[in-house]
């Protein structure tokens, strides 16, 4: 039998196995491979809950998914056509996610009695073995037992030979999709600098894996994914972690200040502090706080001391940080919170994604309290959207929410990253020191704090400045002095005020695009946040069968962009999908008054492109009360 | 250039001071009306703070005073430095942030009962243990003054207040021994009816690099009027306080004719009079030894049956040296940047592989 080989457009692969197979790291080196070779890409890992759940079992599995093509990635994808499963938990737990026809690597070490049972099959008989998988693609391979075969004369311990399967898996996936080793090898050299031992018997296995693919018959087919047309220019793989994490340093190096950040752990936020604290080499300040409020005060402190004070959390976090981000609004100094969200209320599902806090971000504070509201749509993008949230605080002397999820934190993609010279600069004047302050020298010349520029924005006054001394705080002040006040006008002046400067950030703000489509079109798909690649990639279809809908994506919830009303009144229909019960779709109402109704999804994952497809149609010419 | 360096660039260059008195204490008082009750605790420890601070030699716009919320919250206000009435409790952890990236200032926290041993009680033992180089004055009153009355966590048990009619059932903290399990590292306390000694602990505060934590006995008038009598009042004072000082035996009395002895680890209070001990008897009080501090701390509740009351300590019960947090921080920045050099955001943007697009 020969190998027939075959060009695919795009392919989706999801590695899964036991928490402990390795499967996250073979997904990445995939990843990585598959990005040198230039194909567009997509990804997303899912880990356990639980941090040691039991092995064999399906709260145990970890999976990678990765989408890559010759065409425009934006999501890692619906369905995957190739599913690794490790064991019989892993199959049970992702078979659902295969596309009908798709093809299953199974591991049958992974399928033998106990781990039937481990997975809770409550038959006797292997799902490899019934024909429940008939109408998929199953290619057994004892994975477990050729790498011990492999490493028969290796002076390695018995763990450490089980532990290099995953590289069994990973080369077989090369040869199939016609991929060089050479970048994994580099890699493994590297990572077992130390234990050559380790590095030669997972390069062994490595390449067992691809000659098997070779030898053996029981695979038909190989595939090409030819390189995709992405922008010419040097990339990198990058998650929206460690975008976020690039994008706060670039904005404490572009605005010339320290970076303070005070976090406490949370899922899935806290790998921006792992990320930040390696930084320290940038004069990164990282404090790890002892709870979410001290987090949150530690960013004020440092902010009034001149740094650009960061905190970080999710969901639950951020309502414990509400407080003092009240007084953050009123002291008028420059604050970003990042809120990395998952699925709510208070706990909720902490490993799972959803943009459920935007109405917390809006007015999830005690009284009048109106902040920024700045949201990423992809991995990349969380670099731009994070900078131009350090931005608007230092610039505008409030503080910015910026809204990311579970699913951009995780997930990666190609970027082309910038060079430092291309970054814009961030504008901050702190007030400088005066010599003949106080009543002595003539009430006229008293330092007030509370004086506002054209944009309504006060001067940062730091300590250490001579003749600025002054006193802030969470009470109601006086306009222009500060002093504490009761005044009743004033209060209202003050509370109009704190919000026309926030209003007055529009002016700042890019115009509202059109992401694709056409203005005054039939329907119009409105997103924000992480939605962006399922709705891009509907809307792309969709135009391409010749319908009338257009695509609009909002970074900057907080204020609107001052052309957002204009635009979305063009359409005749607006639907705006979100992963939620309904949050912007909302606020379009009741601030726009547009006439715009939801698609709503809350299940913890993102919108597949298809179903998406299905609800816009469906939402089209329905009524909307 | 380090970050230090960084902040300084925008600040105005500063002269050396030449020993003298640069301020009196009208230079730190602002222009905002006092508004706490007549009479109250708040007033005089208002002025001993405004009379030290010309003696501490720190130029006014490098001080900063930050409170929680309270009666003594609006303590800064009061004061011409750079200052912030933050939210309740909350006032350490601000200043943690601020001395961390920030540690050219002198930080002080003015907070009270409720603000620290209540509601931001975990901020509290949490500085105490980083050892923050901030100075946190705890105006203790034993009461809820703002709120108009309700018992506070150093209320005593029994206590009958707005919202303990029958009497507390609460038992209080002791702050200084709560500082002491925190492995605070400078425990002081004193009291609002004697400016001397609190100007001096005010200094002492100053003084010690790592987070001083002064408790100021503080009489409010009008929900709590006479809490601390007993060590104010001119009469007993002398027999119900006792002042410390290193290196010196424990005295007390109106003519200083009692003294503390330690038998083993029992404290017991002894007369001088009567021929039986002399001062070489004497506990000699050692700022530095933890575990006699702690004993110190612990002349607070009352006797058991069949002992005596030991009188309330005074002065500074414990001092010692300990790497503050803030400076670590900065240290740790530096050997980084040492060791790596310092930080090339080109290098950082690029990450460890990349691929090219023609
Ligand atoms: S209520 Fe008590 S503590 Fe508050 S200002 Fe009045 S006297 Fe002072």
């Amino acid at each position: 039998m020969s190998v027939q080989n075959k060009v695919q457009e795009e392919v989706t692969i999801r590695f899964a196995g036991d928490s402990g197979d390795g499967m996250q790291l073979t997904g990445s080196l995939f990843t990585n491979t598959t990005a040198l070779e230039g194909n567009d890409l997509r990804t997303l890992p899912e880990f356990p809950a639980e941090i040691r759940a039991p092995a064999g079992t399906v709260p145990g599995v970890s999976s990678f998914q990765l989408h890559f093509g010759s065409k425009e990635i934006l999501t890692p994808g619906d369905k995957c056509d190739v599913l690794v499963v490790m064991n019989a938990a892993a199959l049970k737990a992702n078979l659902s996610l295969l596309g009908s026809g798709g093809i299953i690597i199974a591991n049958t070490s992974g399928f033998d009695k106990r781990n039937l049972n481990l997975a809770k099959y409550e038959t006797e008989v292997s799902p490899l073995e019934d024909d429940s998988l008939a109408d998929y693609n199953v290619l057994e391979v004892d994975i477990t037992k050729i790498t011990k075969e492999s490493l028969s004369d290796s002076p390695l311990g018995y763990k450490e030979v089980e532990r290099c399967k995953n590289m069994f898996v990973l080369g077989l996936l090369y040869w199939m999709y016609n991929r060089p080793l050479q970048s994994t090898i580099t890699f493994l050299k590297k990572k077992f600098k130390d234990k050559q031992g380790i590095a030669n018997a997972n390069i062994k296995v490595l390449k067992e894996g691809y000659h098997y693919g070779e030898t053996t018959e029981v695979f038909s087919s190989r595939y090409t994914v030819k390189e995709a047309s992405l922008k010419p220019g040097t990339y990198r793989n990058i998650t929206g972690t460690d975008a976020t994490v690039l994008g706060l340093v670039s904005a404490a190096h572009q605005s010339r200040l320290p970076l303070f950040f005070g976090s406490y752990p949370i899922t899935p936020a806290s790998d921006i502090l792992h990320g930040l604290s390696k930084q320290k080499h940038f004069g990164v300040y990282t404090f790890q706080a002892e709870d979410e409020i001290a987090a949150v005060s530690s960013a004020i402190g440092a902010a009034f001391g001149g740094s650009l004070g960061v905190t970080s959390s999710s969901g639950p976090g951020i309502a414990l940080k509400g407080e003092a981000i009240g007084l953050a609004v009123m002291l008028e100094l420059p604050l970003v919170i990042l809120n990395i969200q998952r699925a709510g209320p208070s706990t909720g599902m902490p490993t799972k994604t959803e943009q459920a806090d935007l109405m917390q971000a809006m007015y999830g504070r005690n009284g009048e309290s109106p902040i920024a509201i700045v949201a990423p749509r992809s991995p990349a993008d969380c670099f731009e959207s994070v900078f131009e949230a350090c931005r608007i605080a230092l610039e505008h002397m409030i503080p910015v929410m910026y809204l990311s999820d579970g699913y951009l934190a995780n997930g990666s993609e190609p970027w082309k990253f910038p060079e430092t010279k291309d970054l814009p600069e961030i504008e901050v004047k702190f007030e400088p020191a005066r010599t003949n302050n106080g009543p002595e020298n003539g009430e006229t010349d008293k330092f007030l704090p509370y004086v506002r520029d054209k944009r309504f924005v006060r001067s940062w006054s730091i300590p250490g400045t001579g003749g600025l001394e002054h006193r802030v705080g969470g009470l109601e002040k006086e306009d222009e002095t500060g002093d504490i006040s009761y005044d009743p006008d004033n209060h209202e002046k003050m509370v109009k005020m704190r919000e026309a400067k926030r209003d007055k950030i529009a002016g700042f703000i890019p115009l509202q695009e059109i992401d694709n489509g056409v203005e005054n079109g039939e329907t119009v798909i409105v997103g924000w946040g992480s939605t962006y690649g399922s709705i891009r990639t509907a809307v792309h279809e969709l135009r391409q069968e010749g319908m009338d809908v257009s695509h609009i994506h909002i970074r900057y919830l907080s204020p609107f962009p001052r052309n957002l009303e204009k635009l979305l009144k063009g359409y005749d229909t607006v639907l705006v999908p979100e992963i939620n019960n309904g949050q912007l779709v909302r606020l379009l109402r009741s601030e726009l008054m547009i006439r715009a109704k939801g698609i709503n999804k809350i299940k913890g994952r993102p919108f597949g492109v298809e179903e998406l497809k299905k609800e816009i149609k469906n939402g089209i010419g329905s009524s909307v009360a | 250039m380090t970050i230090e360096t960084k902040i300084s660039e925008h600040l105005k260059q500063k002269e050396n001071g030449n020993g003298e008195e640069k301020y009196s204490s009208k230079d730190f008082s602002s222009d905002q009306d006092v508004r706490w009750c007549p009479g109250c605790g708040d007033y005089t420890i208002l002025k001993q703070v405004q009379k030290t601070m010309p003696k501490i030699g720190v130029d006014k716009e490098d001080i900063v005073f930050i409170s929680g919320i309270g009666c003594a919250a609006r303590f800064p206000y009061y004061m011409d430095t750079f200052g912030m009435h933050s939210i309740h409790g909350r006032a350490p952890a601000i200043s943690t942030g601020l001395k961390v990236s920030r540690p050219d200032l002198s930080v002080w926290i003015i907070t009270g009962d409720g603000d620290s041993l209540s509601i931001g009680a975990n901020h509290f033992v949490q500085l105490l243990r980083r050892n923050v180089d901030v100075n946190l004055l705890l105006f203790n009153n034993q009461i809820y003054g703002l709120t108009k009355g309700q018992y506070s966590p150093t209320s005593p048990e029994g206590s009958t207040t707005k919202s303990t009619p029958f009497g507390s059932i609460d038992h209080p903290f002791n702050p200084l021994s709560l500082s002491m399990g925190a492995d605070g590292t400078f425990v002081a306390r004193t009291m609002d009816r004697d400016p001397r000694h609190m100007q001096q602990m005010l200094q002492r505060s100053h003084q010690h690099k790592g987070t001083s934590m002064l408790e100021i006995y503080q009489n409010c008038i009008v929900f709590n009027d006479g809490a601390f009598e007993l060590f104010t009042d001119r009469k007993t004072r002398p027999r119900e306080a006792i002042y410390l000082e290193d290196g010196q035996p424990l005295l007390f009395g109106k003519d200083n004719e009692k003294g503390i002895r330690l038998d083993g680890l029992k404290p017991e209070v002894v007369s001088l009079e009567d021929g039986g001990y002399s001062k070489e008897d004497l506990w000699t009080h050692d700022e530095g030894d933890k575990t006699k501090a702690y004993l110190l701390s612990q002349f607070f509740d009352a006797p058991a049956p069949g002992e005596t009351q030991m009188p309330r300590p005074f002065g500074v019960l414990y001092a010692v040296e300990r790497p503050c947090y803030d400076e670590e921080v900065s240290n740790q920045i530096d050997a980084a940047v040492e060791q790596k050099g310092q930080g090339e955001l080109d290098d950082l943007l690029q990450g460890p592989e990349t691929w090219e697009i023609k």
